[in-house]
């Protein structure tokens, strides 16, 4: 199963390493990182998307607040989220496909940042798997370059991830 | 008090109790050496290999339940300290390790002598600093201290940059009491609720058995886990790393478990119902095949180490918190149970563990005209009255010391089971022998383990370290030997070596007493004369039967009931006993 794992991380050089470094390790798979400093700047947040079965998931949250850095976690999928990622689009264009990408890319309710006599860049948000839904829709040769941030996340109301 | 980095390091050291640094110089640890050499609260032993440091600092740290410290240089200094910190991380053992590293403005230049410590350390550390400026020097080496001797304890790296510890850039000094870190908070005492559920399950158990390991040695916890183990009259197994944390000699003592294991250990953790494992984490060499280990046993398992907890086995009632704290509360939860244990079942359960020893797979051919491995062992524990400090390498010789030498006390037993490093045993046996200066010090160990430590011989006699060496001598990589008789039908591939030194004369070259030992009846005078000899280091080369095998044994990818045992008097064939 998927689980995403938001993690608070003293903002220390070496600490994204020893995140990395724990998963390699310990072969345990990782599908996206993505780190950041906090309001405060002396912490990071991560969020770390994995897949594995419950033995494993729990491993991996154990192994992760073994680490000396890490102040506090939390298994999104264990409770209401919201799941974010941003994704920029780079997509070749023609006279005969401006319109229809454009109409997609409403309906998906992406934004055309850059327009060219040739191409589009498209910004767009959304759940991982509405990312890859209009991913899928897109005519695969018209893609020139797909740059996502991996998954970044929030617990629903009152629970959450905070010192 | 202001203080240059350099001092600021061993005024941290001396402020946190340190007494002994294991060390080696080099460039960029000199002004580190230049504050050493004005001082002489904090000693320092030069080793003749930074593997040999780190491998004394852990064996003093395993004595005496104090951190080992060890300094090196920057570069290779750094590169040869990571087989032993890896061998105390795989240990829990605290270690606080200085690495110097290149000055602050050349690194990530290649410079000469630079590594990534950081990074090569990485895996095997529990935790690791880099100092950036040296007024948190000494913080940090505090957090150093804090970590490596809290929670599960482990080995912590500072790496310190060259300019960190100019002499001309003085700092004020002040060493922390106390230090508090927010990402960092140790589970101390257990839930009180799952303890009593543990009593619960414990008293109501048919055929229990306790299941202790290095936990109980770690955690000073040995004395409440004999206390409880006699107090339910139950029977107990240590595992290589648990040895000595309850009375070997005690009745109740049915060995070791796992691989090398007694029959008795191994079939009674097979037919358990409930199983108390105390700081011990179901290694592959205890667990043989997972998917029948313990198949009728609940498990409650005790561990300072949340990630310890069901990471190989399932168990049914998880305890997080250090072995001490919980035992004393297991302690009185029993004593206040109007529950007792089960006297008739529990006494059936004996009958059958009894039937189990009395086959005694740990006996060998003690007529054999050649020097058993497992002799030189017993008659060692004889000469020494079972109470000495006894160090080992990596192999047969280590199970048999494990197996023969019966350890009644905590930390007695010093070698490396985690990681299983050749060369542990010497620099190990030196550490120790730092530690207690009055005890008996030996290190049993073999001809291809001795060999990769050899050179601290050298530093054995620098600092009077009067230890005595027992060199199993059979020739062969035994351990690798057996796996291939075993399982290679007898390709001994590069298991042998035919051009061994003459180890008397290696020895008297280094300024020891050299002895070599080829007959049975030898050993015992052999070894009171080493022991007469109080104040020298004593190298004793024991010729022993080269086909010699360790049992009982459980191959890999078998059961705890699937034991090899020895061949039987008469017989050609081992037998398989289920």
């Amino acid at each position: 199963m998927r689980h995403i794992i938001s993690i608070l991380i003293e903002n220390e050089s070496g600490a994204l390493s020893r995140v990395a470094g724990l998963f390699s390790a310990r072969g345990y798979n990782i599908e996206s990182l993505t780190v950041a400093p906090t309001e405060d700047a002396s912490l990071s947040r991560m969020t770390l998307v994995t897949w594995g079965n419950d033995n494993i998931i729990e491993q991996i949250t154990k192994q992760l607040n073994k680490l000396i850095d890490v102040v506090k976690l939390i298994d999104l999928a264990e409770s209401a989220h919201i799941e974010r990622e941003l994704m920029l689009l780079k997509i070749r264009t023609t006279d005969l496909t401006r319109a229809e990408v454009k109409r997609v890319v409403e309906i998906f309710r992406g934004k055309i940042i850059d327009v060219t006599p040739t191409t589009y860049v498209v910004e767009m948000t959304g759940p991982s798997d509405k990312l890859d839904a209009f991913v899928k829709t897109l005519d695969e040769d018209s893609i020139i370059e797909v740059v996502r941030s991996g998954a970044t996340g929030i617990c629903r109301g009152e629970k959450g991830l905070h010192l | 008090m202001e203080l240059s980095g350099g001092e600021i390091v061993i005024q941290s050291l001396k402020d946190e109790g340190v007494e002994y640094i294991f060390g080696y110089p080099g460039g960029a640890v000199l002004h580190l050496y230049d504050a050493i050499f004005q001082q002489d609260a904090v000693k320092h032993i030069l080793v003749r290999h930074e593997q040999g440091a780190t491998h004394a600092a852990d064996a003093y740290a395993r004595a005496t339940g104090k951190p080992g410290v060890v300094l090196v240089t920057s570069g290779p200094g750094a590169t040869n300290a990571i087989t032993g910190i890896a061998t105390a991380y795989m240990d829990s053992i605290p270690m606080v390790i200085i690495s110097g590293q290149v000055p602050s403005p050349v690194i990530g230049s290649d410079a000469f002598q630079e590594v990534d410590m950081i990074g090569i350390s990485r895996p095997c550390v529990k935790h690791n600093f880099l100092v950036k400026d040296v007024t948190k020097l000494a913080e940090t080496i505090k957090k150093a201290f804090y970590v490596a001797t809290t929670g599960r304890p482990g080995p912590v790296v500072v790496d310190v940059p060259k300019d960190i510890t100019d002499p001309t850039i003085k700092v004020p000094y002040k060493y922390p009491k106390k230090i508090v870190m927010r990402s960092y908070n140790p589970a101390v005492t257990g839930h009180k609720g799952q303890i009593k559920k543990a009593v619960e399950l414990l008293l109501s158990a048919q055929r229990p058995i306790i299941y202790s390991g290095g936990g109980v040695i770690l955690g000073e916890a040995s004395r409440e886990l004999t206390e409880m183990t006699r107090l339910l009259g139950y029977p107990i197994t240590n595992t290589l790393m648990g040895l000595g944390g309850f009375p070997a000699t005690d009745r109740q003592f049915v060995g070791m478990l796992g691989m090398h294991g007694t029959y008795e250990a191994n079939m009674a953790m097979h037919e358990s119902d409930v199983i108390l494992a105390v700081g011990a984490r179901f290694d592959d060499r205890v667990t043989g095949k997972l998917a029948q280990f313990c198949p009728h046993a609940r498990i409650i398992h005790i561990d300072v180490d949340p990630a310890s907890i069901s990471k190989t086995v399932k168990v049914a009632i998880p305890i997080v918190g250090q072995v001490k704290p919980v035992l004393e509360q297991m302690l009185e939860f029993i004593r206040e149970s109007k529950k007792q244990p089960a006297k008739k079942a529990l006494a059936a359960w004996w009958e059958q563990i009894e039937q189990w020893r009395s086959i005694k797979c740990l006996d060998y051919d003690r007529d054999s005209a050649l020097i058993k491995p497992q002799f030189v062992v017993e008659q060692l524990y004889a000469v020494t009255q079972g109470d000495a400090f006894i160090t080992s390498d990596v192999g047969q010789h280590q199970m048999y010391a494990a197996q023969y030498y019966h350890f009644d006390k905590p930390r007695r037993w010093i070698n490396s089971g985690g990681l299983g490093t050749m060369g542990f045993g010497l620099p190990a046996a030196i550490g120790v022998k730092l530690a207690y200066p009055e005890a008996n010090v030996a290190c049993i160990t073999g001809e291809a383990s001795i060999q990769m430590c050899i050179q601290e011989l050298s530093t054995a006699l620098q600092y009077n370290t009067p230890v005595k060496i027992i060199n199993l001598n059979n020739r062969y990589m035994g351990m690798v030997r057996q796996w291939q008789e075993f399982s290679y039908e007898s390709r001994y591939s590069h298991s042998y070596m035919d051009t061994l030194p003459d180890f008397v004369k290696l020895a008297e070259a280094y300024g020891h007493v050299g002895m070599l030992v080829d007959k049975p009846e030898d050993v015992k005078p052999a070894l009171e004369e080493a022991f007469a000899l109080k104040d020298r280091t004593v190298f004793m080369d024991f010729i022993t039967d080269r086909t010699e095998n360790v049992y009982p044994m459980i191959e890999a990818g078998k059961a705890h009931h699937e034991m090899k045992l020895r061949v039987a008097p008469g017989t050609t064939t081992d037998r398989e006993l289920a």
